[in-house]
């Protein structure tokens, strides 16, 4: 078994990104293997509460971060920069995070066998 | 060494196709082994073989193509990904009932587990794009 930290950095609905990004984290985790995830940057806009994306025509993404505990994903981190430089708090989202800042994310990343960028 | 390694961009979309090639050629040069490539997203792109370039450019698949004949490496394109961008392996597309064989020689199409096997196999993963 190896530990993978996920890190997503674009925002949600940047085409089938964001949806391809999370096949693979759930085939990771069907593949019982240990998943964390990592939300930067825009990325944090991928949890964000009141999302409407059928109105442009896309699947809703952020529906399938509530569904993660089923595949033992419990683990899922933002960055306080990246929420306050977009004028969000943890209130503003759709699930619990932990929140760290930009100084320990370095460290975060160290605990894990394969940081994967997406 | 032994390299996993994912492409996510298109040839005309990044260059960041043709630095993963480099890094692969540059990999088993030196003896390393590179026990995947997968190509996700729109780098699945890099493998559709009616792609005509004019001659006086870089031939991005039938490059991999190439490297595929003198390595044994193991060039895999995300089947979800593929057929949503309409890349067909020959047996998909019987079995959808069109006819076509998009794929470039060297080529395999598989699902994502392929992925994950890949990086837990490997001594490294890296992903370009």
């Amino acid at each position: 078994m190896k530990s993978y930290l996920f890190v997503l950095r674009k925002p949600a609905h940047s085409g089938a990104y964001v949806q391809e990004m999370l096949d693979i984290i759930l085939i990771t985790a069907a593949f019982d293997q240990k998943v964390s995830i990592l939300l930067l940057d825009d990325g944090v806009f991928q949890i964000k509460k009141g999302q409407y994306p059928e109105k442009i025509g896309m699947k809703d993404t952020s529906a399938i971060f509530n569904a993660l505990e089923i595949y033992d994903v419990n683990d899922i981190y933002t960055e306080v920069e990246s929420l306050q430089e977009r004028g969000l708090t943890c209130s503003d989202l759709c699930l619990p995070v932990q929140t760290l800042y930009r100084k320990d994310i370095a460290g975060l990343m160290k605990r894990f066998d394969i940081v994967f960028p997406g | 060494m032994k390299f996993a390694v994912q492409v996510n961009t298109s040839p005309y979309q990044s260059n960041s196709g043709h630095s993963a090639y480099q890094f692969i050629e540059a990999a088993l040069l030196q003896g390393h082994e590179v026990f995947r490539v997968f190509f996700y997203h729109d780098g699945v792109y890099q493998a559709f073989k009616h792609t005509t370039p004019p001659d006086d450019e870089l031939q991005f698949t039938a490059q991999w193509s190439e490297l595929a004949r003198r390595y044994p490496v193991d060039l895999v394109i995300c089947i979800s990904a593929a057929q949503r961008r309409g890349l067909l392996g020959m047996d998909e597309a019987r079995r959808q009932g069109k006819q076509d064989n998009d794929l470039a020689d060297g080529f395999r199409i598989s699902g994502l587990g392929q992925l994950v096997e890949a990086t837990l196999e490997a001594d490294r993963f890296i992903v370009f794009g």
